[in-house]
């Protein structure tokens, strides 16, 4: 019997010791001071996108005015400064490329941006963190018909479209020597690191263009599921009631079952 | 007259006269007795008798927000994803509605599969208690069908490409394999046809019978009486003057209230992650079903839900290589069952039987039996009333064995379930394949060490 137990564990222990962890992208993060309750930086994200985004993507789940009471927005004011198509501001945020076009320019149409903030998250990380990585990781490449790369979306068919205040990026391979604590020169081993470059630059300073793409990143989290705050205050009163209920529940039943014995 | 003999209600205060008038038309009193107030249940309940009536809850609550979702949603390929999304955005309380079903599908599996674990343990299988077991699972087969019809519905990537690889399964059956699936399909490809077939199933067909059988399953339960943690009959020590059982307390008010209390904390888990972490880290919302279906663009990794992962692993691990380890394990199995059976023509049959898989399983696609081990794995639970030969009911009174092999049986269950959302690499295919023999040898083999295994003797009462 008791040989029996033992088989059954050493056959156990196999597939437990075989779940390991497994790397893989690794992703800046999104800064943390970056606040979705924030609606100077989802207003100044949300003007970001119309400019330089809603051109080449919709986003077609989206309504104009759903911005009135998120971002803290007049109509008129979302007239004047989000809406560049004539559409009404009860409308959904669309554009006029034509996907056929689109597809022979890109070589892909470009895909509606909704809930890309959604579907982009992985296991190494929120797709926030995505968005703002890739976002900052285009550089120049002449192989590709466009003259980008990215390294987050390799062979991307995107343009860097903010490359006006970004400036142009270039990938360096660099050799770096990592040394053992105490260790002598001759010992390093020699890594090949990628890393990009700053070549030319834009209109803004890397600590501007990263706090514009982190305010258009908001945003795009935010428009991804306009609810969520709503939904996490929400939460706290159904728990808080909850909590009320279980001291009744628990209260009720110990009463209840006092007598049996 | 039978309605004039009955009793006059005299407990109900103000409403005495509708409910006697009401009780002289239907059989109101007799059902309330029958099933609450005069339903003893042993008081010994503990913690995983919770999951039955939290299951029931689900249920309802699943066909509630069901139906307002219907209201919206629309079953057309060309809208099904933004109508969704205006669920979502523009429907108010939409969304919440929307996690509600959401988180709901997972906690359904969460809590059944919690209730069927209660069922292993206690031997809640046991004599009488077949037919319950038997109704339970087919419960679970229709809620399988009803969650894989559901995910279809949004008309994300994982939701199309999901149904694509479980139908193109059916593809791999020889000689009806390929109309078998066109039928299901119902078009060369999952498409709008697709859609509105499994939206059809999914809100009328299966949930119709979902509820026939959790009707049948509570009768089964109500005629033979509840099993208990202990395993004893309480209905064997009577009351002599009430021919109450003595360890039986009434449904209603006891557990009724007992269970309110398990409702408030089940809320609770299920508010928390429905409030904070409605995809749960891509668990409860796969994050690549937030792109529409695209029939064009196969997603790299193709995972099925949470909950059906342990039978996927079991598909992939039946590969070329892993086929020479089933028919080892086939003939290992069938002298086995040759060396025991008395019976001159079972014995046969036994040998027939295995002659027919080996020379299959060379001769038939590996792909077949995967899809073949996978149905076998999840109908095989229906027999297991026959195959615990245990001379007691209860994991309490069972002895070192028996409870090993049962955690074991956990362990390779949730390995399997890990491996099936993982990508294939050759470790988890390895895992996986050591898993599926000791998944079925956990059923295969029951009836040898169940006998083996050394019980302890069973009291005359539940332990309280």
């Amino acid at each position: 019997m008791r040989q029996a137990m033992v088989w059954v564990w050493l056959i156990l222990a196999a597939p437990m010791a075989a779940i390991a962890s497994e790397a893989g992208l690794k992703l800046d993060r999104l800064p943390a001071d970056v606040n979705p309750n924030d609606p100077v930086s989802l207003q100044r994200g949300a003007q970001v996108y119309v400019n330089y985004c809603l051109g080449c993507h919709s986003a077609s789940y989206m309504r104009y005015n759903r911005l009135e009471k998120d971002l803290g927005l007049s109509e008129q004011q979302i007239r004047d400064n989000l809406i560049f198509t004539g559409a009404k501001v009860g409308e959904l945020m669309k554009n006029s490329m034509d996907t056929r076009d689109a597809r022979e320019w890109f070589g892909a149409a470009p895909p509606d941006l909704t809930v890309i903030a959604r579907s982009r998250a992985s296991h190494a990380g929120s797709g926030g963190d995505w968005l703002y990585t890739y976002l900052r990781s285009f550089y120049r490449d002449p192989s590709r018909p466009t003259g980008w790369n990215n390294t987050v979306f390799p062979n991307v068919g995107m343009p860097h479209v903010l490359y006006a205040l970004q400036g142009e990026q270039a990938l360096r391979t660099e050799t770096q020597l990592i040394y053992r604590p105490g260790g002598k020169k001759e010992d390093a081993i020699k890594v090949e690191v990628t890393k990009l470059v700053v070549d030319k630059s834009g209109s803004m300073s890397p600590a501007e263009y990263d706090r514009l793409v982190a305010d258009l990143v908001n945003f795009m989290v935010y428009m991804a599921e306009p609810a969520q705050q709503f939904r996490k205050q929400l939460g706290l009163y159904v728990l808080m009631f909850l909590a009320v209920l279980f001291v009744l529940a628990y209260a009720l039943k110990k009463e209840f079952w006092k007598d049996v014995h | 007259m039978a309605a004039a003999e009955k009793q006059p209600v005299t407990t109900a205060g103000p409403f005495n006269g509708v409910l006697t008038w009401v009780d002289q038309r239907f059989p109101l009193i007799s059902l309330w007795r029958d099933h609450l107030s005069e339903y003893y249940a042993p008081k010994n309940f503990n913690f995983w008798y919770y999951f039955g009536s939290l299951a029931m809850l689900v249920l309802v609550l699943q066909i509630v927000t069901g139906i307002f979702l219907v209201m919206h949603y629309k079953p057309d390929a060309a809208q099904a994803f933004a109508s969704v999304e205006y669920i979502m955005r523009d429907v108010p309380g939409g969304w919440l509605i929307r996690y509600m079903h959401s988180t709901g599908a997972s906690a359904f599996f969460i809590v059944v599969y919690l209730h069927m674990f209660r069922g292993l343990m206690y031997g809640s299988y046991r004599k009488p208690r077949e037919l319950i077991w038997i109704f339970g699972m087919l419960i679970y087969l229709c809620l399988m069908a009803e969650a894989f019809f559901g995910y279809l519905l949004p008309w994300g990537q994982m939701s199309y490409w999901g149904a694509q690889v479980i139908v193109n399964l059916f593809d791999a059956l020889p000689i009806i394999g390929p109309d078998l699936s066109l039928w299901i399909r119902g078009d060369y490809v999952v498409s709008d046809a697709t859609l509105n077939r499994f939206f059809s199933f999914h809100v009328i067909a299966i949930p119709l019978v979902l509820l026939g059988l959790v009707a049948a399953h509570i009768m089964a339960l109500h005629e033979v009486g509840s099993n208990n943690p202990d395993g004893v009959e309480i209905k064997q020590v009577k009351d002599p003057k009430t021919g109450r059982p003595m360890d039986g307390i009434p449904f209603h008010p006891y557990y009724t209230v007992k269970d309110t209390l398990g409702v408030v904390v089940f809320a609770i888990v299920f508010c928390v992650i429905m409030f904070f972490m409605p995809e749960l880290g891509g668990y409860f919302l796969e994050y690549n079903n937030f792109i529409p279906a695209d029939p064009l663009k196969t997603p790299p990794h193709i995972a099925p839900v949470w909950y059906f992962t342990p039978y996927y692993s079991i598909l992939r691990a039946t590969t070329e290589d892993f086929m020479w380890v089933l028919a080892v394990a086939v003939i290992a199995y069938a002298t086995l069952l040759v060396g025991t059976l008395k019976a001159q023509s079972l014995r046969v049959a036994v040998a027939a039987i295995a002659a027919v898989l080996l020379a299959g399983f060379f001769t038939i696609d590996a792909k077949v039996w995967g899809v073949v081990l996978m149905g076998v794995a999840t109908l095989i639970f229906f027999l297991l009333p026959w195959l615990d030969q245990s001379p007691v009911k209860s994991i309490r009174y069972k002895g070192t064995l028996v409870r090993s092999v049962l955690a074991a049986f956990v362990v390779v269950f949730l390995v399997l379930g890990y491996y099936g959302t993982q990508t294939v690499t050759t470790t988890g295919t390895i895992v996986s394949q050591v898993c599926t023999l000791l998944y079925f040898a956990f059923f295969l083999l029951m009836p040898w060490y169940t006998r083996m295994d050394k019980t302890r003797p069973v009291p005359e009462r539940v332990t309280w």
